[in-house]
């Protein structure tokens, strides 16, 4: 490991970024040099191009790829945009910086032509360079803004401050009520898990139902760590259930609302995002169950529910011919659903009184999934 | 023996006077609601002044005034004109006098056909709000002008004169109307007062109109042409437009001896020889009274009428507007980027001649997610009711405009888009599906001339819209190899530290096109007017070209055609291009003489013998 300008270092990753990153703007100078029309292929990132990686279990994307040509406007604005930042990266890896996603995007204004008309345009780019150099963006120096998603349980880690001092501290008795916050970098150098002393993780979809969780101490009473996974997790998020469920090898289930869009939010942490297929090994915790609100449990426990919009018809529909939901079991969740007509949020478990989740309805549903004995 | 029950009846039945009937079935006439009474009002004076202006050759001047008094619901309406002005004898017929005119026997073209529509004004007045209308009206410089006040006598429709007056005024000659009536103002609606006088200003570039609203705000619609439309011409009916009431009323009063001569005189397009093989067919003698015609007889006639073939009526008769000016108008009160109107040939429907114009103008400020604004007139004159009824609406939505660039949902029904539609009929005996005149019967020949009228329209739009899709994408390519490119060379240089790329044979690769782009530029040395166009054609191809270009220009004077390879044949001016180098560009242009400015303000550029993609032109 190098250590650049004012401590901070330059890893292994990070060159090799930088050299792939250089290939990149040299293949497009010589498809000059040689009068072709500069181009890029970057994998086709739809749900018709994800492909089960048999080895690790998860989804990743499949052979299609889409061609950036200079011929229109929109490809060579792309092209130009891609080489700026690949000027940017490098040069933060020569001085040792880092930046975040929102920083480049406010940097990219002064880029003229390339500047990204929104953030979400720069996000989308630094993903497109992470699949064509396989590298990840923390090599690339960009991070997200914390994200602030919990936890909390019983659980020792050690983390490197910025002042590059390792501290060590439990996610039960070191913090507060709102619980440890996962840093956007939770890899090795960073983060090491020191001692899990629980039985399972669970995952949370909404911070209501996280708080009630831990109200009810269902983490000491269960020995359960719980993560709030604040609706679509972030990649820290999923990239620190993966290491915990690694290193802990104890059961995960992903407790969310019983609609399409939480399904997906399942999907993301047990099989890849179809945003981030490039990297689900590193993300994607193939060993995650799901644990509800099923459809079925709207039936079940007649929980108050609404009716679907034409979005979430739409959206579930969708689900039934994406590869990642195709087993039968989740099928058949999804048709029901179609027929029910209905959704419900977690919260809804409250009709039976505040206690219902934590006295009664997780440790039904722990016990049907065989995670604790009854 | 008691009296029968039918003497009784008999005390109560009694002439009703028109003017009666009319005071219980106003909207008959078009006085259905307050608003509506409003712009009826001023349409009837301001159709009479233009009628009455046009007819003695006179460009029309008018001045529109709406005031308001003391009771809210009531305003004063005001119309002058500086018409040939109306014969003192005569001014209390025309205003006080229901079906009283100078039109419903003439087949002629004209907004007014019923001599009934300013009389009508009067009786609203007189019944909302119990004034007299104030005419004043002087026929000549030398000639003193009249003042009066008028009212209609329902019982009898008789004009009552309140008083008379000879008065100063300081115009040559001319009318004018006031009347004072209960109505509602609404600025700038779809069917409002100062809609319809745009409208007409659109259709009408001939006058000058200057209206002045209740909050004293004055809009004036100027003049741009000043010549008159061609004075109509009167023709006689024709024995297919003529209905069996009206032939028992011609065979009448005829001043004919004979029946021959009552068929050859009265009537357009009855020879001698018809005259006398439609008598041997009605087994009527050739010597026959027309006044003597029994109803048996007249009912003969008019089938056989119905049966035989005749030449159709002469259309020469009709004054149509014309395309360039209906351009004119259009381009006058709205701003779009495109313009394209049509004046179809003169047809004939059931013996009365008829002529259809239609324009539609696309782009510029018009809203896009709109249905489409539709103008209709009839004669000059604008229709702002009963849209829906309205045979040229029912044209429109009976075309599929999506092919053409507009929306349409189902391909039928009012097409929605940044454009606005405008159709014209003009005939001598316009079909109006009611007496208020507000909408064109379904006559299948009207639908179907419009139609043709429409659809030519809607080509145009298309490939207007064409071009302006081919010309962004040529855009955009510029600013890819005069932006982007360089760029991106300089870019992937610097980054891994070798000398810039050339980029000439990228460049070519990524046009790939032909571009022919056209500009126009105006102006004036005195009284001269020129119209400059000049096409430049860029071959941006790694290939030389040689071609022919052809360019449509208008009727009239062309000169200073450049460069030499060219030649004109009727209005189509033919050049041999190229051969053109790869990267190179060549001129090529002309002047036209003596148009305005926006006479002409797109150059259609066709061409032949050129290969690969062409942009700024259509394949001949
Ligand atoms: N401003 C005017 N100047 C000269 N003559 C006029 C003027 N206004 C009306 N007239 C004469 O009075 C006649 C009656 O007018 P009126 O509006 O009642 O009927 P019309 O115009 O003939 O038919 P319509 O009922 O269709 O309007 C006209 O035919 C015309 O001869
Ligand atoms: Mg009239």
């Amino acid at each position: 490991m190098m250590t650049g300008k004012r401590g901070a270092q330059i890893t292994a990753g990070n060159r090799e970024a930088s050299d792939r990153l250089v290939k990149i703007a040299e293949a497009i100078h010589g498809q000059l040099c040689d009068d072709n029309i500069p181009y890029l292929e970057v994998s086709s990132r739809t749900k018709n191009n994800i492909v089960l990686d048999e080895d690790h279990k998860v989804w990743k994307y499949g052979s299609d790829v889409v061609t950036r040509s200079a011929k229109d406007l929109g490809g060579a604005t792309n092209i130009l945009r891609n080489l700026y930042t690949i000027d940017f990266i490098r040069e933060m890896i020569k001085s040792g910086k880092s930046s975040t996603l929102r920083e480049m995007y406010y940097i990219s204004e002064g880029w003229e032509k390339a500047k990204f008309p929104t953030q979400d345009e720069s996000n989308k780019l630094a993903e497109d360079l992470e699949i064509i150099t396989r590298n990840m963006r923390e090599d690339f120096k960009l991070r997200p803004e914390e994200d602030g998603a919990r936890v909390i349980g019983d659980l020792t880690i050690a983390e490197r401050n910025r002042k590059g001092q390792v501290k060590r501290f439990n996610c039960k008795d070191d913090v507060g009520e709102s619980g440890y916050g996962i840093p956007y970098n939770v890899e090795e150098e960073k983060l090491q898990f020191k001692s899990v002393k629980a039985k399972m993780i669970i995952a949370i979809e909404t911070g209501g139902m996280f708080d009630r969780l831990v109200e009810n101490g269902f983490d000491e009473t269960h020995k359960a760590i719980l993560v709030h996974l604040k609706g679509q997790p972030a990649r820290s998020t999923r990239r620190f259930i993966k290491r915990l469920h690694s290193h802990s090898n104890i059961p995960l289930v992903i407790f969310t609302d019983g609609d399409p869009w939480s399904y997906r939010i399942f999907a993301s942490v047990a099989f890849g995002a179809i945003k981030t297929a490039h990297i689900s090994e590193y993300l994607a915790t193939p060993q995650a169950q799901y644990l509800g609100i099923t459809p079925s449990d709207i039936v079940n426990y007649e929980l108050p529910n609404d009716t679907l919009s034409d979005q979430d018809v739409n959206a579930l529909k969708s689900e039934l011919t994406d590869p990642r939901f195709a087993s039968d079991q989740w099928r058949a969740e999804i048709k029901l659903q179609l027929k029910l007509k209905k959704k419900s949020e977690q919260q809804a478990l409250a009709k039976y009184g505040l206690d219902f989740v934590t006295d009664t309805y997780l440790p039904q549903k722990l016990k049907e999934m065989r995670i604790i004995r009854g | 023996m008691s009296q029968p029950y039918a003497e009784t009846m008999a005390k109560s039945q009694k002439e009703i006077s028109i003017s009666d009937f009319f005071a219980k079935n106003r909207q008959i006439l078009g006085f259905d609601n307050p608003s509506k009474a409003m712009l009826v009002s001023v349409k009837e004076a301001v159709d009479n002044s233009l009628d009455a202006c046009e007819e003695a050759g006179i460009l029309p001047t008018i001045f529109v005034r709406i005031s308001r008094t003391d009771n809210k619901d009531r305003f004063r309406l005001m119309v002058r004109d500086n018409g040939p002005g109306i014969v003192k004898k005569q001014i209390a017929s025309v205003f006080g006098r229901l079906l009283y005119g100078s039109r419903f026997y003439a087949i002629r073209q004209s907004r007014g056909q019923q001599g009934i529509g300013i009389s009508a004004v009067v009786l609203y007045s007189q019944l909302t709000t119990g004034k007299p209308a104030i005419v004043t009206s002087k026929i000549g410089e030398d000639h003193p002008c009249y003042r009066m006040e008028v009212q209609i006598n329902t019982k009898n429709n008789r004009p009552q004169m309140i008083s008379n007056e000879v008065v100063l005024w300081d115009h040559p000659h001319g009318t004018q109307i006031e009347v004072e009536i209960v109505g509602r103002y609404h600025k700038e609606k779809r069917q409002s007062v100062y809609e319809y006088i745009k409208s007409t200003a659109i259709v009408n570039p001939h006058v000058e109109i200057i209206f002045e609203d209740p909050d004293g705000v004055v809009h004036s619609f100027h003049r741009v042409v000043d010549k008159l439309p061609l004075p109509a011409e009167e023709i006689r009916p024709h024995p297919h437009g003529i209905e069996l009431g009206v032939l028992k009323n011609m065979l009448a009063y005829s001043e004919s001896r004979k029946m021959t001569s009552f068929l050859t005189t009265e009537f357009c397009r009855i020879s001698p020889r018809g005259a006398r093989e439609i008598l041997e067919k009605a087994s009527i003698s050739e010597k026959k009274n027309p006044k003597r015609l029994n109803l048996d007889e007249v009912q003969v006639l008019y089938n056989i009428f119905n049966e035989m073939k005749f030449m159709s009526p002469p259309t020469d008769c009709l004054s149509p507007i014309g395309d360039l000016l209906i351009r004119k108008g259009l381009k006058k009160e709205i701003d779009s980027k495109f313009a394209h109107t049509v004046t179809r040939d003169p047809r004939v429907y059931r013996g009365t001649p008829f002529q259809v114009e239609a324009g539609i103008i696309y782009g510029g400020e018009l809203p896009a997610g709109d249905t489409v604004k539709i103008l209709r007139f009839a004669n000059r004159v604008p229709l702002l009711y009963q849209q829906g009824g309205c045979a040229m609406t029912h044209a429109i939505e009976r075309i599929n405009w999506r092919p053409y660039g507009l929306e349409q949902r189902g391909g039928k029904g009012i097409p929605s888009g940044p454009a606005m539609i405008l159709v014209h009929i003009a005939s001598t005996n316009a079909p109006f599906t009611s007496e208020s005149k507000e909408a064109v019967a379904d006559v299948d020949e009207i639908l179907d001339e419009v139609g043709r009228a429409l659809m030519e329209c809607g080509r145009k739009v298309k490939s207007h819209i064409n071009k302006k899709v081919k010309l962004k994408k040529v855009s955009e390519k510029y600013s890819i190899i005069k932006d982007i490119l360089p760029e991106i060379a300089r870019k992937s240089s610097e980054i891994i530290g070798k000398p810039h790329p050339p980029l000439d044979g990228v460049i070519t690769k990524i046009m790939n096109v032909t571009v022919i782009d056209s500009g126009i530029m105006y102006h004036e040395e005195g009284e001269e007017k020129f119209t400059e166009v000049t096409i430049k054609v860029q071959n941006y191809t790694q290939k030389a070209k040689k071609f022919r270009l052809f360019v449509k220009v208008p009727n009239g004077l062309i000169q200073g055609i450049f460069p030499e390879r060219n030649r004109m044949k009727r209005e189509i001016i033919e050049w041999e291009v190229g051969p053109i180098e790869p990267a190179r560009s060549v001129r090529l242009g002309f002047t036209i003489l003596g148009l305005d400015r926006t006479d002409y303000d797109d150059v259609d550029v066709y061409y032949s013998h050129l290969t690969g993609e062409v942009i700024g032109a259509d394949p001949l």
